[in-house]
């Protein structure tokens, strides 16, 4: 009976230990109650996720009512992976908190951290297990007035222009969402993304349905960070508390480019998204251009949290890439880099978390002689960058492989040696960070520094150890991301 | 009352006086109201005039109050950024509208697919005459949820950013009209009015206008003018905020705790079915009750801002 | 006729449209939330607007009434209205905190002083 009902219980059980953590009214009860949760979440999803390779997409229906007259949570491959992800990044970014939270958060607001986080865990599982549209605006609406609340919370008074500058961007992407999701609902008159996907054939060449598509892929893309609407991104990052960037980087936007891909893919299907709508076109030159822009910004960029932020734009530019080659390959790419990139980024904001517990800075010039003074901290880092950069034996060349396999595919040779080139420009930004932590003169000050504490270097080397892991045993990823690919292209034939 | 709005929203544009703004602001969400009316939608009408010109010009002006009132002129280059981005996105926009169904026309696809189901099958499934409160309570009351908790986060995000003065009584530096004798007896009176009025509203949901939401609001709106008038002091006394935060909770927990009995009972979540002997009597508790907590959310979320917003003290 | 039929909706999006030039053009954080409410408000009435059924009422059931409006938007925009003043309280009380750590609530001020500080 358990097992029918785990679906909700996916969403739900977080979505109540928020309200319990405010009443809790402390800050290590609701740190307690709130990683119990995350953990248990995580569970749920390994179990959906074998549920689903074993026996197919999964049909839940809220309120016991059939959709499309309902609301229907719908789970397949592709969303069972990227359930996985958010609630394992959770769990361990939730147990790196306790201590990084307590130092860098008024103790006073410590139990409305964990409100706010759990909130927003809900939001964001709430987003990829549902199978309704206006469903998914409300639950991105929780996890976005969530996520402005969690970036605030730093005693940083910049968290709170960009808290608000986020605020604003957000809303204005939901708001196109809305539009758009009118505009479908105009001509189909169903909310369910299954009966949508069936209803849009007959009116898929009125330009009602066309605009909508823009509307939605203008909205989502915002939420999504993708080139250039991503300006919002890198001081969210940068001002949040660390080991809430560490979340947000390695969740956040994975589940927009989720949505995105269901929306191409499943909703509009193939046929129209890249023969009718020629999307391809437009996302290649963004997702290029994303790629080169940001990366170049990061080399400039001295403090090391917005570095990283500009890094997540231009890794967002390679899941774009591997979208709008519209094959198996280049999508399972870019599912794969879904993943990948959640580990290796959350890794190294981890990593940077336990610098500023000890450094209270994460600005380049101050990390100097660390490389000493924490040696297992910047190891971490140093092997996330590596990742990141995709070095062999990591997750980041396991992303990179398939994308330029990919490109190889269709002939492409030339965005082959640009994703090379690309590479090059994230090694010169790591090794800038490595440079100075190892070989730059340390002033008496850093002498003092001690390692970081065990219960912040455990959850960060998880990450790492995970990142080598899946760099070299790949069945797991590239085998569910595969055959969420070939679902996801599968749809128009 | 199109044309209205427009001068309304232009009004707003070009105004640099904040209080103005807000104030036109108001007007403009009761004109909306009104059109709501127009077009059938008196749920949403009853919702839109306590919310947008009630709830949220309040928050503006109470935000104002706590800021400066003038803004600086746009600045030139802005202006035409701002100015293409709309146009473009208007052009679209109205591209777009040239294959809609018309306005009102009954064979629009929106009328013809899912909705009849609502509007011919509600009445023996839930038993309850307005559609509105079965589809938002039952057919998709887990949006409602959500709902509920999207309201219940900003509540949190207030109290985390303006810092509510944890418990007991709260001083404020406005000391409340209380030697205003007309207003303190004309609130006096209002007030058993304005509480009983909400009684209505929420327990009225199913026959007419009016539910959980709207009910929450009105409640909570006969706090705000105990506060106003009396003073912070003696509104916190009645409803110290540790209190109001707790219902806050429990609302959300009312309405998902009704989902988790009805997954312990065997159904689905939300599903309400299985609460009653009959499921008709199961459809009436279920509403009932999340309709219940919805209120209550609602009702000390909104007390919560107000207090959050009224306490606010600038660390210097 | 054709003209007439989709007017509503025209206007609509005007509205929309000013409520969007002020949240981008206007450099003061209460006017940009005025703003985004604007834009949010017309966005509901243009759900509104898909609901209307010609010689519709309101939709709740009444013995011999058989021509009902669309129930479905309207509770629709019951929840983005909620979701509408969740943001609102959210950002002003972000505004008023921005006010209170940099005495300013102008885009442009507020950018300077972080720029030198």
């Amino acid at each position: 009976m358990i097992r029918a009902q785990l679906p909700v219980l996916q969403v739900v059980i977080p979505l109540l230990a928020g309200p319990v953590c405010l009443l809790l009214h402390h800050s290590r009860l609701s740190w307690g109650l709130a990683t119990s949760a995350s953990w248990v979440a995580l569970f749920i999803s390994l179990a959906l996720l074998d549920q689903v390779l074993i026996t197919g997409p999964i049909s839940y229906e809220l309120g016991g009512w059939a959709a499309p007259w309902g609301i229907e949570y719908r789970i397949d491959e592709i969303n069972a992976f990227v359930l996985l992800i958010i609630s394992g990044i959770n769990a361990i970014t939730i147990s790196f908190a306790r201590a990084s939270i307590e130092h860098e958060v008024n103790e006073k607001r410590g139990h409305i951290v964990y409100t706010g986080w759990m909130l927003y865990l809900s939001g964001l599982l709430g987003i990829a297990i549902t199978g309704d549209v206006f469903n998914v605006f409300v639950f991105l609406e929780i996890s976005s007035l969530s996520s402005y609340l969690l970036i605030s919370l730093n005693r940083d008074r910049r968290a709170l222009t960009a808290a608000f500058r986020y605020l604003v961007m957000g809303t204005i992407g939901a708001t196109f969402i809305l539009i758009g999701i009118a505009l479908l609902y105009m001509m189909t008159g169903t909310l369910n993304m299954a009966d949508l996907a069936a209803r849009i054939l007959s009116v898929s060449d009125t330009r009602t349905v066309k605009i909508a598509f823009a509307f939605l892929t203008a909205g989502i893309g915002l939420k999504a960070a993708v080139f250039p609407m991503h300006f919002w991104l890198p001081n969210a990052y940068a001002y949040a508390p660390s080991a809430i960037s560490a979340l947000f980087a390695g969740t956040a936007t994975k589940v927009a480019i989720y949505l995105l891909l269901r929306f191409f893919f499943t909703i509009y299907g193939v046929e129209f998204s890249f023969e009718t709508m020629k999307l391809d076109r437009i996302l290649l030159p963004l997702a290029l251009a994303g790629i080169f822009v940001a990366s170049t910004i990061a080399i400039f960029e001295t403090d090391v949290k917005r570095m990283l932020g500009y890094s997540s734009i231009a890794q967002i530019g390679y899941m774009v890439l591997g979208v709008s080659l519209v094959s198996v390959t280049g999508v399972t790419a870019a599912i794969l880099h879904l993943f990948n990139h959640a580990l290796m980024k959350a890794a190294l904001f981890l990593a940077l978390g336990c610098v500023f517990f000890r450094v209270g800075s994460v600005t380049r010039g101050d990390l100097a002689g660390l490389g000493y003074a924490m040696p297992w901290t910047m190891g971490a880092f140093v092997l996330g960058g590596l990742s990141l950069v995709g070095i062999p034996l990591t997750v980041g060349f396991i992303s990179k492989w398939y994308l330029i396999v990919a490109a190889l595919d269709q002939q492409m040779w030339w965005l082959a040696v640009l994703v090379l080139i690309s590479s090059l420009l994230a090694l010169v930004y790591v090794w800038q960070v490595i440079e100075v932590a190892y070989f730059g003169t340390a002033g008496d000050r850093s002498v003092k520094i001690k390692e970081a504490p065990a219960a912040l270097l455990i959850p960060t080397w998880i990450l790492i150890i995970a990142n080598i892991y899946f760099g070299i045993d790949t069945s797991l990823t590239v085998g569910v991301a595969g055959r969420a690919a070939q679902a996801l292209l599968g749809t128009a034939s | 009352m199109l044309g209205l709005l427009t001068v309304t929203a232009i009004a707003i544009a070009r105004m640099d006086q904040l209080f103005a703004a807000v104030m036109l602001f108001g007007i403009y969400s009761l004109l909306s109201a009104a059109l709501f009316v127009v077009m059938d939608a008196v749920d949403v009408a009853f919702t839109e005039a306590a919310v947008g010109a009630g709830i949220a010009t309040i928050l503006m002006l109470g935000a104002l109050a706590l800021t400066s009132r003038e803004q600086h002129a746009v600045p030139r280059s802005r202006h035409w950024i701002a100015l293409s981005v709309v146009v473009i996105t208007g052009a679209a926009l109205i591209y777009g509208t040239l294959d809609m169904p018309l306005y009102a026309d009954p064979n629009a696809p929106a009328h013809l697919h899912v909705v009849p189901r609502y509007l011919q099958q509600s009445m023996q499934e839930i038993g309850i005459p307005n559609v509105v409160t079965s589809v938002l309570a039952s057919y998709r009351g887990y949006d409602t949820l959500g709902e509920t908790v999207v309201i219940f986060t900003a509540a949190v995000g207030v109290i985390g950013r303006l810092g509510i003065v944890p418990e007991g009584v709260v001083e404020s530096k406005t000391g409340g009209m209380e030697h205003h004798l007309i207003l303190r007896i004309t609130a006096k009176l209002m007030l058993p009015l304005i509480l009983l009025f909400a009684l209505y509203v929420q327990f009225h949901g199913d026959f007419g206008p009016g539910g959980g939401f709207q009910a929450g609001v009105i409640f909570a709106s006969a706090f705000i003018l105990y506060g106003l008038v009396f003073g912070m002091r003696s509104v916190t006394r009645v409803a110290p905020s540790i209190v109001v935060r707790t219902l806050a909770a429990a609302g959300v927990l009312i309405y998902g705790g009704v989902g988790v009995i009805s997954l312990l009972l065997g159904g689905n979540y939300l599903d309400y079915n299985v609460l009653g002997d009959q499921p008709k009597d199961g459809q009436h508790l279920g509403i009932f009750l999340v309709e219940f907590g919805v209120g209550m959310t609602v009702a000390a979320s909104m007390i919560s801002l107000f207090y959050a917003y009224a306490s606010y003290k600038r660390e210097e | 006729m054709q003209i007439f039929g989709l007017y509503n909706y025209w206007i609509v999006i005007i509205l929309m449209m000013i409520g969007l030039y002020v949240v981008i053009a206007s450099g003061n954080l209460i006017k940009k939330i005025v703003g985004l409410n604007i834009f949010q408000t017309s966005v509901f009435i243009l759900y509104i607007s898909i609901g209307k059924l010609q010689g519709g009422t309101a939709p709740i059931l009444v013995e011999g009434v058989t021509s009902y409006s669309n129930p479905l938007p309207h509770v629709l925009i019951l929840t983005a209205i909620v979701v509408g003043v969740a943001t609102t309280a959210l950002g002003l009380a972000l505004a008023v905190r921005i006010y209170g750590a940099y005495d300013s609530i102008e885009e442009d001020e507020i950018q300077k002083q972080d720029a030198t500080s």
